[in-house]
């Protein structure tokens, strides 16, 4: 294996640039270094112009996701040594306007999920001098998957549809929908239901299924959307049966 | 994509990509998802084709045999075949979905995916079994 | 009113003024995207009595003895007080803590604590907690948020705190944000040392904002080492590694921490002893370790292993996923299998901005909170699962308090607004269109942190503390001299890059400084040259304070003392 790597970074500088380019940068190749170690060499060694989100470096923040080698990746999880020889290709996610360079705009996502109003809804709150909403661990494992999500953006850059729709709500805030309607303590399904059986809800999608392959964290968008639509749609024969005094 | 005006300070121009037109080469599950969509005038025209067989019944034995007749046509045919394939591949996307999207429990684990699958496929085999013994043998 | 900082103790706050004034607007000023904050990453736990068999006393004895009795205890009092309503407060409002098997919350042990009070969410319990907090937090309206904006300077006019100056990340807009109160929750600084579990964002940012502005920064000296990070990348092997029954070996597989007053080995977790002592103890152990040349040589410096092996793949896998996960993908081993290499890493801040028991810094109208401040309930050493507890408590009563304050005060003055456009010229001259600059900013920034290592560490001494501020110096000099060749306005990171060196250069000054002074040995500061404790001299809280020169100014405040005097920290008995 050789030391060294060639990256291929997207660099887009608005001020000076009408669309993005790619810059050539070498660094080291080490085992245990991530594609997003490189990129620090770079911002720290080499060009301090590149930019870039990054935190964590744990894979829990969510800032570091970009697309390499043509997959939406945390550059944070990603080994260089897995794409020895190289080159390695390093681009902003898909499907989202580019800020510069590597940063994407995302408040598009931010909108979405405010819409999809992930708190806790109830009829009566439980005064906090009664104590906890009991949940037994079969009640945690009901949503607990769809909690896991960082928000880092890689379902949105894997998912068509939202590259041809950008109404559509999208992977994770459906998955966070979701993981708030199947909440043991939550009464707010039927709040957020009209917003999601709408057709640029769940109905936008088409069990692609790419949400769920690029996810890091195993949230599985795609089953809640897919567990979703058979929610609606039986809540929707209930209603068409017993058109009044359905519950 | 209109072209994005020139930078003006405090006011970031950001760059939206054209997306290519064959984007949904780029991986299977594009491809799919594309054909998925393309499917929708071939089952459409699944629909309308059982219709007017269902139509040429009600009019008598004449009727029903100048619609048999009419199908034998080639082009009629091969557009048959292809509605056939896409409603075969819409219904394992279906069989896949069917476990994501329901979730069972038995004592208090959840069950395997295949075994919501299995069942889905072998329920399928059956009844496709039942519609060629009735048609070819009945 | 203007929070800086989005995190678990800045959301908190901002819910809480959301609930308790609703004639205040909210803006929640952070750098980064609110759930991008550092509480993401906590893993363990949030302490809080719960059990019956459990008490306050018990609670606040374990801080406070944790702290090496230089907590104030009226806030440890206040705090074990609250801490309980606050974690119920985050079940109701959706936190995923773990459960028992009748739906009741779970709690786990922790290290320092003797009785089981830690709640947790799995090993992500603080990303569970930021995440619920973050988006209860969207419910209010009237929380304005201004994400991605980073704060350069506190607008302080007649003589009391009324806003901020912040950069606009996207447009590259340098804006005044008035506000008649402002609280920070900007977290701790890490990254003032080269070896950290902290994220990239973690540079002190809000303790120099306040040490300028002329806020004292409290208690600077202590540092916390967690025993357990990996090499190379300082990824967090939780506590709770070592709470479900991790052992801590040395390269001859021996419980090294029995020859270090921790206990006698037992096969199962024994509480406040071992390996479930408090972190400040085992950090020193290691060094101790490395120096009688028993530790592992590894690709990154000495390590010993923690050996979890012994729980089995079913414990593992349903109580340590997160680190099992961390172990697979960062550092190529399975736990499940083998032994994880680990050495102390620094973690944590116990000090901060000066606050007294309500957030409140002793210029008026600027509170703090969270790792940022010092209140002070960690004293010489915070224990873990204690930090996630006071972002939530001091972060409500900060929130509270500056909510109160706020509601009397006039609308800022336009002076304010003066002083803003300085900081707009200022940045654009010194910074943005520099261009003679010759020193790189990794340069000095890495030149810091290894200077920080090796004379601000686990241990330290009056000879290298000196030379460190020497050399300190001369970094504030070379810092002047800054090269930038990023002259954009759009995202621009070498910027922010630039301006976090200036903030942490600051700190690092008052960590050394402060460490310099206190000729003692306490917690988490441990001085070679005076290794005993001292309490007729330093019971007493350090305060640095900046001078008009930029130079660093040392005063004591005495140590409240209500219940619990002083003694020794016993531990494995």
């Amino acid at each position: 294996m050789s030391d060294t790597i060639t990256l291929h970074v997207a660099r887009y500088r608005p001020e000076v640039e009408t669309e993005p380019t790619f810059q050539e940068y070498q660094t080291p190749c080490r085992k245990d270094w991530v594609v997003l170690d490189a990129l620090n060499y770079i911002k720290d060694k080499v060009d301090g112009t590149l930019s870039y989100r990054w935190s964590c470096r744990m894979g829990i923040c969510g800032s570091c996701g970009m697309t390499v080698n043509g997959e939406p990746k945390l550059t944070c999880a990603t080994f260089l040594t897995d794409y020895a020889p190289g080159p390695v290709r390093v681009e902003p996610l898909r499907n989202f306007p580019i800020v510069r360079d590597l940063v994407i705009e995302m408040s598009d996502f931010m909108r979405k999920l405010v819409q999809v109003k992930p708190w806790i809804i109830r009829a009566d709150e439980k005064p906090l001098s009664e104590g906890e909403y009991l949940q037994t661990p079969e009640e945690l494992d009901e949503y607990k998957q769809f909690s896991m999500c960082i928000n880092c953006m890689l379902c949105y850059a894997a998912c068509p549809v939202y590259g041809l729709e950008p109404h559509f709500i999208g992977p994770a805030a459906i998955a966070l929908a979701q993981r708030y309607n199947l909440d043991s303590r939550d009464q707010g399904a039927r709040e957020r239901m009209d917003l999601l059986s709408d057709h640029t809800g769940i109905w936008g999608c088409t069990f692609v299924g790419e949400c769920t392959k690029a996810c890091p964290k195993s949230v599985d968008p795609a089953a809640a959307i897919q567990r979703y639509k058979l929610k609606a749609a039986l809540s929707w024969f209930k209603s068409f049966l017993l058109p009044r005094g359905a519950s | 994509m209109s072209q994005t005006p020139i930078y003006t300070e405090y006011h970031p121009r950001w760059y939206r990509r054209r997306t290519s037109t064959y984007w949904w080469l780029r991986r299977p599950s594009y491809l799919a998802f594309i054909l998925r969509e393309l499917s929708s005038l071939f089952v459409a025209w699944f629909v309308i084709f059982t219709l007017l067989q269902i139509h040429a019944l009600k009019q008598g034995a004449e009727s029903y045999q100048r619609f048999v007749d009419w199908s034998k046509n080639p082009v009629v045919l091969i557009v048959n075949i292809i509605a056939l394939f896409f409603v075969v591949f819409h219904a394992i996307t279906w069989f896949k979905l069917a476990p994501q999207a329901m979730v069972v429990r038995l004592h208090g684990k959840r069950v395997p995916a295949a075994w919501i699958a299995g069942p889905n496929y072998a329920a399928w085999a059956v009844a496709s079994a039942l519609v060629a013994w009735i048609v070819l043998g009945g | 009113m203007v929070l800086v900082g989005g995190g678990a103790a800045g959301l908190r706050a901002a819910i809480a003024i959301a609930q308790s004034d609703p004639r205040l607007s909210i803006a929640v000023v952070s750098k980064v995207y609110p759930m991008r904050s550092h509480t993401v990453s906590a893993e363990g736990g949030a302490a809080a009595v719960v059990r019956p068999d459990d008490s306050f006393d018990e609670h606040a004895y374990d801080t406070i003895s944790g702290g090496d009795w230089l907590c104030d205890q009226d806030a440890v009092e206040a705090f074990v007080h609250e801490a309980p309503e606050e974690m119920l407060r985050l079940e109701h409002w959706g936190c995923p803590w773990s459960r028992e098997p009748d739906g009741h919350i779970a709690v786990r042990p922790f290290g320092g604590m003797k009785k089981m009070r830690t709640w947790f969410a799995a090993d992500k319990t603080g990303f569970h907690l930021l995440h619920t907090l973050f988006q209860t937090s969207l419910k209010y309206t009237r929380v304005v948020r201004y994400d991605e904006c980073f704060v350069t300077k506190l607008l302080v006019e007649e003589g009391r705190a009324q806003g901020v100056v912040a950069i606009e990340l996207m447009s590259g807009q340098v804006r005044a944000i008035t506000a008649k109160a402002v609280l920070l929750c900007t977290g701790g600084c890490g990254r003032v040392f080269p070896f950290t579990t902290n994220a990239n964002i973690k540079n002190g940012d809000g303790m120099a904002l306040a040490y300028r502005a002329g806020a004292p920064l409290k208690d600077m000296e202590f540092v916390q080492y967690h025993p357990t990070g990996l090499p190379f990348t300082g990824i967090l092997i939780t506590e709770a590694a070592r709470a479900e029954g991790g052992w801590l070996l040395n390269k001859d597989g021996y419980r090294y921490l029995q020859d270090y007053n921790l206990g006698t080995p037992q096969p199962h977790p024994v509480l406040r002893s071992m390996e479930l002592g408090p972190r400040d103890r085992l950090s020193q152990a290691f060094v101790k370790e490395m120096e009688k040349g028993r530790t592992i040589e590894g690709p990154y410096g000495p390590v010993v292993h923690l050996d979890i092996r012994h729980l089995g793949e079913k414990v593992i896998k349903t109580k340590l996923p997160f680190v099992r996960e961390l172990c697979l993908k960062y550092q190529n081993i399975d736990p499940i299998t083998e032994m994880i290499p680990v050495r102390p890493v620094v973690h944590y801040m116990m000090g901060g901005v000066h606050t007294d028991i309500n957030g409140a810094t002793p210029l008026p109208g600027l509170y703090a909170a969270g790792e940022a401040a010092c209140v002070s309930i960690n004293g010489a050493n915070r224990l873990g699962s204690n930090s996630l507890s006071e972002c939530l408590v001091f972060g409500a009563r900060a929130g509270r308090a500056a909510a109160a304050f706020a509601a009397n005060q006039p609308e800022a003055s336009s002076a304010v607004l003066a002083q803003a456009a300085d900081e707009q010229r200022r940045l654009e001259r010194e910074l943005l269109h520099k261009t003679d600059g010759r020193e790189r900013i990794a340069v000095l920034r890495e030149e810091m942190q290894q200077i920080m290592e090796g004379s601000a560490g686990i241990y330290r001494s009056g000879a290298t503390l000196t030379e460190a501020a020497r050399k300190l110096r001369q970094l504030q000099e070379r810092f002047r001299n800054i090269a930038l060749h990023d002259h954009s306005r759009t995202f621009n990171t070498e910027l922010i890059a630039a301006l976090e060196l200036s903030y942490m250069l600051d700190v690092a000054e008052t960590i050394v400084q402060s460490a310099l002074r206190r000729e003692e040995s306490r917690g988490a500061h441990q001085r070679t040259d005076f290794p005993a404790r001292d309490d007729q001299r330093y019971l007493a809280h350090s305060l640095a304070y900046r001078n008009a020169d930029g130079s660093c100014r040392i005063e004591y405040l005495p140590v409240t003392i209500t219940r619990w005097p002083p003694g020794e920290r016993v531990y494995g008995k």
